[in-house]
């Protein structure tokens, strides 16, 4: 504990008033990430999950718990015979879904990317990666998309599997990619760990790009520009192409590359992207600065000899706070209006 | 199965013979490394010999066979013992024991599930093996295969939380089709495994989670048969364990009284009257 959080642990707080008088509500419970204007998709991953095990048999589903949570539910109504309940128990939840693999299927286990990531890692790299089984493991409330602070915040995820070795990495950023990666990821012959989007998830990428089909390990320009050049990955992405859609009006043209796939990460069209130059290069992510998107694109970028003009937007190296997401997405750099003014001040 | 081999594996003589052979060999390996878990094969060559001359159904030409029932090596520094009993079983060729831990053998320090035929497994990282068993045993399940998974852990692995995870598991999915087998020869890596977490009352803790609970002398050939004929033949839903006590080293009289026995110093002329005893101990 520092003073000074212990000096605002004891200090006594009053209910703020707008200036109509009435009381401001931003509560932890405001937990959209949508924009104004996108039509959303409901429990697009769930949809997507029974779709594809009506064609696959081997598809089982497991949770720990939280398959009301992470869209799952929508799969065990649809296939009670071929969903696990778990229980509270990371552990034998990614244990039993390597023992299930073994047997010839394929798993998605699901939960909370913290509980993944903190609590099961151990069962993750021995009993999954290091045997290279297919066991696709899909993580609801990533990086800062929840208000109830670190024990639900999984701002390091993605840093913590980039180390481990056959695993894949995906950080979509709309109903788009997760309905288009589902049966993408089943059919890849290993691990993989996804970040999820549950509940009424917004449809970005066709928005801007009307052909846009996720596509496992390709980065994709989703719009092009002149003056910087932004490579984003997860919900960053949607944040990207709206503050693109606002620079534009004050005539900054701005390029959106987005990259779902983390690893492997689409070096190539990444290096063409970033190859054509006269561009400030923006990576964009909803992680910790360490060991996410911008650490690979700079290393990246650093081995080959391409060194544009660089900055990161990610979440900082600290335990990030509680309340209500805009407020928070306000805080920490990462909503459109702090991305525009951000890039404004870069350009 | 010749007429023979099938003969040799009904008797328990036949069985105490291969559990002295599981012994020679994990020696043998021993001796080559100058160390090992040495302590801890000798102990449990009795259950591993009934395991695979009396319980278990496999195919040594086809490890990989269907419908062989599975055998997971949950402590990875087991492996001498299961490489010898794998060698015993003809799943793994004789005439590689003196590879043993070296460079490019498949039999490395460790058991891992790449590298040696018969280890299904990646053990090692203690208390992963029985919720990996609890998975494939739902998956032997799903696919109507009624061979039976198998999962040998240690006293030790009772400490970690995940164990009782899988425990709790394999209850409400009625895992009928799981045995595992738990090594209870007292010895962690500090000292005692009884001294270092409450592993009292073990038998009936396993129980009041809901399994079929059995505890016997894992150095007694007949009772060690009859457990493994109990837990295989139990008309229950329940998923059964045994609790085997073992005695370190058992079978080289000097090693037995060592006092720290978990990682077992041998010193180099040792190994040469270990041997010895143990050859004047050979069953008729």
């Amino acid at each position: 504990m520092t003073l000074e959080s212990m000096t605002r642990k004891y200090e006594a707080r009053q209910i703020k008033l707008g200036p109509d008088g009435k009381r401001v509500a931003t509560s932890a419970m405001i937990a959209s990430l949508a924009a104004e204007g996108y039509n959303t998709v409901d429990a697009p991953f769930g949809h997507a999950l029974v779709d594809l095990a009506n064609t696959d048999d081997r598809i089982v589903g497991l949770s720990a718990d939280l398959s009301k949570y992470t869209d799952l539910h929508v799969f065990a109504k649809a296939m009670p015979d071929r969903f696990y309940q778990m229980g509270m128990a990371e552990q034998v939840l990614i244990s039993a879904a390597a023992g299930l693999a073994r047997e010839g299927f394929i798993p998605f286990a699901t939960t909370y990317a913290v509980f993944a990531s903190r609590r099961a890692y151990d069962f993750i790299a021995m009993a999954v990666a290091e045997e290279n089984l297919p066991v696709k493991i899909i993580c609801a409330l990533p990086g800062l998309t929840t208000g109830y602070g670190p024990s639900h915040q999984a701002t390091e995820d993605l840093a913590i599997f980039r180390g481990l070795p056959n695993m894949t990495i995906i950080d979509p950023c709309d109903a788009d990619d997760i309905i288009g990666m589902v049966p993408q990821i089943a059919a890849h012959d290993g691990p993989v760990y996804s970040r999820l989007l549950r509940g009424k998830v917004p449809s970005v990428l066709t928005r801007h790009k009307p052909d846009y089909r996720f596509e496992l390990g390709k980065a994709q320009l989703i719009r092009d520009g002149k003056d910087a050049l932004i490579i984003s990955s997860g919900f960053m992405t949607m944040r990207s192409l709206d503050a693109a859609v606002k620079l534009e009006s004050d005539g900054i043209d701005v390029a959106v590359l987005h990259v779902p796939t983390i690893k492997p990460l689409d070096t190539k069209t990444i290096l063409a992207e970033v190859g054509k130059g006269g561009r400030l290069v923006i990576t964009a992510e909803n992680h910790t600065e360490v060991g996410g998107l911008g650490e690979a694109v700079a290393r990246t970028l650093l081995i080959n000899g391409v060194t544009p003009q660089f900055r990161m937007i990610a979440l900082p190296d600290k335990f990030l706070e509680a309340g209500a997401l805009p407020t928070l997405h306000d805080m920490y750099g990462i909503s459109v209006n702090r991305v525009v003014e951000r890039i404004k001040g870069w350009l | 199965m010749s007429e023979i081999e099938r003969a040799l594996r009904a008797t328990n003589m036949s069985l105490e013979l291969r559990a002295w052979n599981i012994r020679r060999k994990a020696l043998l390996m021993g001796e080559v490394q100058g160390q090992g878990y040495i302590g801890q094969a000798l102990g449990v060559a009795d259950v591993l010999a009934a395991s695979y001359f009396h319980a278990l159904k496999y195919r040594a030409e086809d490890p990989e066979w269907e419908g062989r029932d599975r055998f997971y090596l949950s402590i990875g520094h087991y492996a001498i013992a299961l490489y010898s009993v794998l060698m015993e079983a003809g799943i793994l060729p004789e005439d590689e024991l003196e590879t043993y831990g070296m460079d490019d053998s498949r039999m490395p320090m460790s058991g891992m599930a790449s590298y040696t035929p018969g280890m299904e497994i990646t053990g090692g990282s203690l208390g992963h093996g029985l919720g990996i068993a609890v998975g494939a045993a739902m998956g032997l399940k799903r696919k109507n295969n009624p061979a039976f998974v198998y999962n040998l852990m240690s006293d030790g692995e009772l400490g970690e939380g995940s164990t009782w995870e899988a425990v709790m598991s394999a209850v409400q999915y009625k895992l009928d089709n799981l045995i595992c087998i738990v090594d209870f020869n007292d010895q962690q890596a500090d000292g005692k495994t009884t001294a270092a977490l409450a592993q009292v009352p073990e038998q009936e803790k396993w129980a009041a989670f809901g399994w079929h609970a059995q505890r016997v002398d894992g150095n007694d050939m007949d009772a060690v048969v009859a457990a493994f004929d109990v837990a295989r033949n139990l008309p229950s839903a329940k998923p059964r364990v045994i609790i085997f006590d073992t005695k370190m080293c058992k079978g080289v009289d000097f090693l037995e009284i060592r006092e720290i026995t978990h990682f077992v110093r041998v010193e180099a002329d040792e190994w040469s009257k270990a041997l010895a005893v143990l050859e004047k101990g050979k069953p008729s």
